[in-house]
């Protein structure tokens, strides 16, 4: 049971795909239970992942393994440890509630949702592999269906978004592939690497990968996964990718598949090329300062709701980045809790703005004014995101912020000030759009508008729920982590920290 | 006496003219017709081969008769095309048949 | 009891849990879950302070309990991250605690009648009860990171309740400006604490206090005066310390009970209570103190003068509250916490009281400008006798509280040789005197000036100010005959005799400043609007707040937001323009590549027929012996 825990998660999504196809178009009401049901295994059985999973001992866990490829060495392998399993566990709140943010879709609702469902056992995938071929492969299978659920489903310059977004993440996959492919080379060779051919990422981290390799691997394992958190200026899909995604793309997208990024460079970048990691780190903490500052800076003078929070995103990242190029525990410590808190606080605002754009139908800010008066359930929620987004305490996102100023200021104390410095310009525009959309008088334009109720506040209460608990009793989340973040760190911390400025 | 090498002309003259056929061609009839011709000129060399070279086997008739199954298979299919388009288009003129480009 | 502490702040947090989730719907039920909520914690902290005393527990030798709350490994020579969550429970806490409390339920009592038929009321008690936790837990909390975490708190109970009539354009203005002005200040706090960490490797008061005790923490002068300086910036904007001061006037947008324990009584005075509880910190560094000292005597002189001429009785008390602020961490900086602690508890009562005392006016009369009022004496009786009492106080005249405290700020300030502060405070006392009865004259006195319908306010709203009045006599000296000096200090005792020469000038100049202003404004020797004119610049100067909002407005508009703006075309058009045009060299480099393509049919089969014969030739050439090479 336990070893099949992590494939459940994964296939749940397919088998409600699977399910749907059978399922006449008309009947959408059963089309979104269907998927809300299997989503709703996999948020149970992340769940009992979380519970099953033993801080004490530590390490891979739940693991599962069947021989695919045996030439290649490939292996079919599952197994989490704290770093992934919060990713999982974040996955699956994301997609659950993205089910209920979508409830009120009505044009082809049918394929909506098995792209939908195909999308996330992919991204579920990414985080479960252990094996290189099945991380890119799983990889993959989450970017397609993105291309024909934001040109499909989309709105504002759908096309042109969908386009610039699965181009940009495939030229950073193949980044990624020359890296892997180069390291699984390099590992097969009898001299210098195991003299055995394998894809497993643990296996892979045990072989000395002399120090010209690494510079050159971790290259192209930054630049590949940097299109993808994304680092500054190869960000500039997401703002767009964001905007035009229909509701629930938008939060998985901004929640979980940014997250594949910093997940990866963990796992594969840090993991197996410790010194390259050294040598590219200052570089990757001069363009995160970037990130954070400049994205918030944009995110100021935006005028569609969801470039800002799409902008947001972009500097939110950019704090990631920063903990993890801090290379040291508390940092990426906090760099995993925070693609966790800042996956559930841009799933919130995204199904806020969903929200109010379908009842609505424009999404700018200058048109509104006074939502509070008719909407004042969607008000308190994009309070909470907002506060969690300015790192308010009580909610997650400041643990984690916390943790990775902690973390980077022992590093690169002026670019760690630098980027505690976005923190001013975040509470800025977050406040600036909180008082220009719902404060103020009542404006009779919008008093048809409904306040959210029945299914529609159910990701509201998920999403502000996680964010408060975690926020209030941080160890629940941040002992796993720390616990997977430990051995990484201890591998890391007998480099030098240096090279490139 | 009738050598190889008179077969092997006639086979490479029949070939080129298929060729020619097929790329000259405006018809699309005609072009199928010339690949027809060009199908057999290879059946010829077939048939003269064996018989010049290993008589006591029958490898290349039997090849021969392959290659005549599979161009009536082929004629039958290009056939059909060509009348499907004729039926939406009213031409067979090949020039025209561009639509794939771009 | 002590052991009860750490229900002092649940209590509230369950009373806005319950008010939020449950009875927001019933406007009687919430009020009544607000009032047992800080009633509950008014008790414990009114059975904490009298065991602090019996049990003599001390600042030396606090209560202290804590639990963990986030443990991150340290590994090789980066640090960790230890983070617990405890109170703290000596002298400063527990008075500090029963000042919070009790005000808290006194205004929370007001409100009733002031908040009266508003639409927003449960509301209104949710956020005040969530208030009173963030303060009580910013108040309890035995380290700097627990601190933070009420610190931010309030400041978020502070944007929701300056907002709380959202429907304003101008109170969601000022919401906003006192969250990000905070802001500021919360960055540096929030690197203070970082650095602190990084260096001390704790959190805890405690701790810091020993290892600086130690004289082995081997933390350098210049990290320390660093780490201090980052660290003051929190209460300079939290205690609205000039040049972060432009929030606290605008505050006055939120309900009068709002502004009165918020942003008079105890949440500005938070700066105060981390001066003095980090005071250990900033003690080590002389250039510190001296920029806090000489912060707190500008703030405590611009505001005075900015109240001189303002018309809003609101205003007039949220520019006496940043003078009163300034004072206080004036003498902090000068190295007394008890007369700036002192200062704070007495300033809490009579402050609070002038706010419910002007709510209670605004209540009656429906408008805040003290010109539009006047005569208000026969009609509200108490609430001008109150309020007399109050400003009586706030002009330190014996024997009221104010006095007790003014004084010790005073003698302090004398004794650490600030000469010229000293003065500058002397002086600030007779402008205190002077434009609060400047206000009480107007607005209370003389004729009525337009048609408005006073009358006394109802039981809900008088019962508190008179009970805050009777703190505001009794609280200076009751707690100088209780040794509050040698109850909250730091280093050793301080015992605060009366001396004479200083209290004599001060009074002096109080009375003095009274009498300018029964001699202006009651009995009218001069035409005020002549010396308007004669002073013009100096008027408009002080009337606009030396500009400084404007120049802050001005540096947003044209610098943060032109930045901002350039950023955004620098996105648009550089880096998404390479982006785009690295997909449009593809694109076209590909519409020029497609003329290969002509979709001719026989084009094709010629290309391919060609390429096969190339192809044959070239394999064939070890066959043909090398005839093509």
């Amino acid at each position: 049971m336990a070893s099949a825990l992590l494939a459940i998660i994964i296939l749940a999504p397919i088998a409600g795909a699977l399910t749907i196809l059978f399922i006449p178009e008309k009947e959408d009401v059963i089309i979104k239970s269907t998927a809300a049901f299997f989503t709703f295994i996999s948020l149970a059985a992340s769940v009992a992942a979380y519970f099953m999973y033993d801080v004490a001992k530590g390490g891979m866990q739940l693991v599962l393994e069947i021989p695919w490829v045996n030439e290649f060495g490939i292996k079919f392998s599952l197994g989490v440890d704290g770093i992934s399993l919060p990713l999982i566990l974040l996955t699956s709140i994301v997609i659950f509630t993205g089910v209920f943010a979508s409830w009120d879709m009505q044009h082809r609702i049918k394929e909506f949702f098995i792209f939908l469902l195909v999308l996330v056992s992919g991204v579920f995938g990414v985080f479960a592999s252990r094996d290189l071929f099945f991380f890119y492969l799983f990889f993959e299978v989450a970017v397609i269906p993105m291309y024909i659920l934001i040109g499909v489903w989309g709105s504002t310059r759908k096309e042109y978004a969908a386009m610039k977004l699965t181009l940009y993440l495939l030229v950073g996959s193949a980044f990624v592939l020359i890296g892997a492919i180069a390291m699984f080379l390099y590992g097969a060779d009898p001299v210098k690497g195991l003299g055995y051919r394998t894809f497993d990422i643990a296996s892979l981290a045990q072989v000395q990968f002399d120090p010209a390799f690494q510079k050159f691997a971790f290259f192209l394992m930054m630049i590949g996964f940097g299109f993808l958190v994304p680092m500054w200026p190869l960000h500039t899909w997401s703002p767009d990718g964001h905007v035009a995604a229909p509701t629930a793309v938008s939060m998985l997208h901004a929640g979980v598949l940014m997250k594949l990024g910093g997940y990866g460079l963990i796992r594969v970048g840090l993991a197996c090329f410790p010194e390259g990691a050294h040598y590219w780190a200052p570089l990757i903490a001069t363009l995160c300062c970037v990130n954070a500052t400049y994205g918030a800076f944009v995110a100021m003078v935006q005028k569609d709701l969801k470039f800002v929070i799409g902008y947001s995103s972009v500097s939110h990242m950019g704090y990631v980045l920063l903990g993890i190029s801090a290379m040291n525990a508390v940092g990426i410590d906090g760099a995993v809790a925070q693609m966790f808190a800042h996956g559930i606080m841009t799933a919130l605002f995204f199904a806020i703005v969903g929200n109010i754009y379908n009842k609505a139908h424009t999404r700018m800010i200058a048109e509104f004014g006074g939502l509070a008066h008719q909407m004042p359930r969607v008000a308190y929620s994009f309070l909470i995101a907002g506060l969690a987004s300015l790192g308010l305490p009580g909610l997650y996102n400041f643990v984690a912020e916390f943790a990775i100023f902690m973390g980077a200021i022992q590093v690169y104390p002026v670019r760690a000030f630098i980027s505690v410095f976005a923190i001013v310009i975040t509470a800025i525009y977050v406040l600036r759009v909180m008082m220009r959309v719902f404060f103020g008088p009542r404006n009779p334009r919008w008093d048809d508008l409904k306040d959210a109720r029945g299914v529609e506040i159910v990701p509201f209460i998920i999403l502000s729920g996680t964010l408060i608990l975690f926020g209030v009793f941080p160890d629940l989340l941040m002992n796993m982590i720390d616990n997977g973040v430990v051995p990484l760190a201890e591998k890391l911390a007998t480099f030098k920290m240096g090279g490139i400025f | 006496m009738i050598t190889l090498e008179y077969y092997l002309i006639l086979a490479a003259a029949l070939f080129c003219i298929g060729l020619f056929g097929a790329v000259a061609k405006k018809n699309a009839v005609a072009v199928l017709m010339s690949i027809e011709l060009m199908l057999n000129s290879v059946n010829i060399n077939l048939v003269a081969f064996n018989r010049f070279l290993a008589p006591s086997q029958l490898v290349g008739h039997v090849f021969a008769i392959f290659v005549i199954v599979v161009a009536a298979a082929e004629v039958a299919v290009g056939l059909a095309i060509v009348i499907s388009i004729y039926r939406d288009r009213f031409s067979t003129e090949v020039d025209n048949l561009d639509w794939l480009k771009w | 009891m002590l052991e009860l502490a750490w229900l002092i702040p649940i209590f509230p947090l369950i009373a806005y849990t319950l008010i939020i989730f449950l009875t927001k719907k019933s406007k009687s039920i919430s009020v009544a879950v607000a009032l047992a909520g800080i009633v509950a914690s008014l008790v414990i902290s009114i059975g904490v302070l009298v065991e602090t005393i019996q049990k003599g527990i001390t600042m030396a030798e606090p209560f202290e309990v804590a639990v963990k709350w986030l443990r991150l490994s340290a590994i090789d020579k980066y640090t960790g991250l230890n983070i617990d969550m405890g109170i703290l429970i000596d002298p400063l806490s527990a008075v500090m605690m029963f000042v919070v409390t009790s005000i808290a339920t006194l205004v929370i009592i007001y409100s009733v009648g002031y908040m009266h038929g508003d639409p927003g009321f449960s509301r209104y008690f949710a956020y005040m009860s969530l208030f009173a936790f963030s303060m009580l837990l910013l108040v309890i909390a035995n380290n700097f990171f627990e601190m933070f975490f009420g610190w931010e708190l309030v400041g978020l109970c502070s944007y929701l309740l300056i907002g709380f009539w959202f429907e304003k354009p101008s109170a969601a203005k000022a919401a906003n400006k006192a969250f990000i002005t905070n802001r500021w200040g919360d960055f540096g706090f929030m690197l203070g604490i970082i650095l602190l960490y990084i260096n001390f490797g704790t959190f805890n008061f405690g701790e810091i206090s020993r290892i600086i005790g130690d004289g082995a923490s081997g933390v350098g002068a210049a990290i320390l005066t660093l780490i201090s300086l980052l660290i003051f910036a929190g209460p300079m904007a939290k205690s609205a310390q000039f040049p972060l001061h432009v929030w606290l006037p605008d505050a006055m947008e939120g309900p009068t009970p709002v502004s009165s324990i918020l942003h008079a009584a105890t949440m500005v005075a938070a700066g105060v209570y981390l001066l003095a509880r980090g005071f250990v910190l900033f003690n080590e560094s002389t250039e510190t103190l001296l920029f806090i000292a000489y912060i707190g005597g500008i703030t405590a002189f611009i505001a005075a003068s900015f109240a001189l001429v303002q018309r809003d009785i609101k205003r007039i008390l949220a520019y006496s509250t940043l003078s009163q602020l300034g004072y206080m961490v004036m003498v902090i900086g000068v190295g007394s916490i008890t007369a700036g602690m002192f200062h704070l508890t007495t300033h809490a009562f009579f402050k609070c009281m002038l706010f419910l005392g002007a709510g209670s006016v605004i209540h009656a009369v429906h408008t805040q400008d003290i010109f539009e009022m006047g005569g208000l004496s026969k009609k509200m009786p108490i609430t001008t006798w109150t309020f007399i009492i109050g400003a009586l106080a706030l002009a330190g005249i014996f024997p009221l509280s104010g006095f007790w405290s003014k004084d010790e700020i005073l003698l302090a300030t004398h004794q650490a040789g600030f000469t010229g502060l000293y003065w500058l405070a002397t002086l600030v006392a007779g402008m205190t005197a002077f434009y609060m009865f400047r206000l009480i004259f107007i607005a209370f006195f003389g004729e009525k000036r337009t048609d408005h319908h006073a009358h006394e306010s109802s039981p809900w709203m008088t019962v508190p100010l008179i009970i805050l009045a009777f703190f505001a006599v009794f609280s200076g000296w009751g707690l100088v005959k209780m040794g509050y000096g040698s109850m909250v200090f730091f280093g050793h005792p301080h015992h605060g005799e009366i001396n004479l020469g200083i209290a004599l000038i001060s009074t002096v100049f109080a009375l003095g400043g009274i009498v300018l202003a029964w001699l202006i404004y009651y009995r009218k020797i001069v035409d005020t609007d002549l010396m308007k004119q004669r002073f013009r610049p100096i008027y408009n100067l002080l009337w606009n707040k030396l500009y400084i909002d404007e120049i802050y407005e001005w540096l947003f508009d044209k610098v943060m937001l032109g930045v901002a703006w350039l950023c955004n075309q620098c996105d648009r058009k550089v880096v998404d323009g390479i982006a785009d045009g690295l997909g449009d060299t593809v694109r076209h480099t590909g519409g020029w590549m497609r003329f290969m393509q002509t979709g001719s049919l026989q084009n094709y089969a010629l290309v391919i027929f060609g390429a096969i014969v190339i192809i044959v030739l070239l394999m064939a050439t070890p066959v043909l012996g090398g005839v093509i090479r």
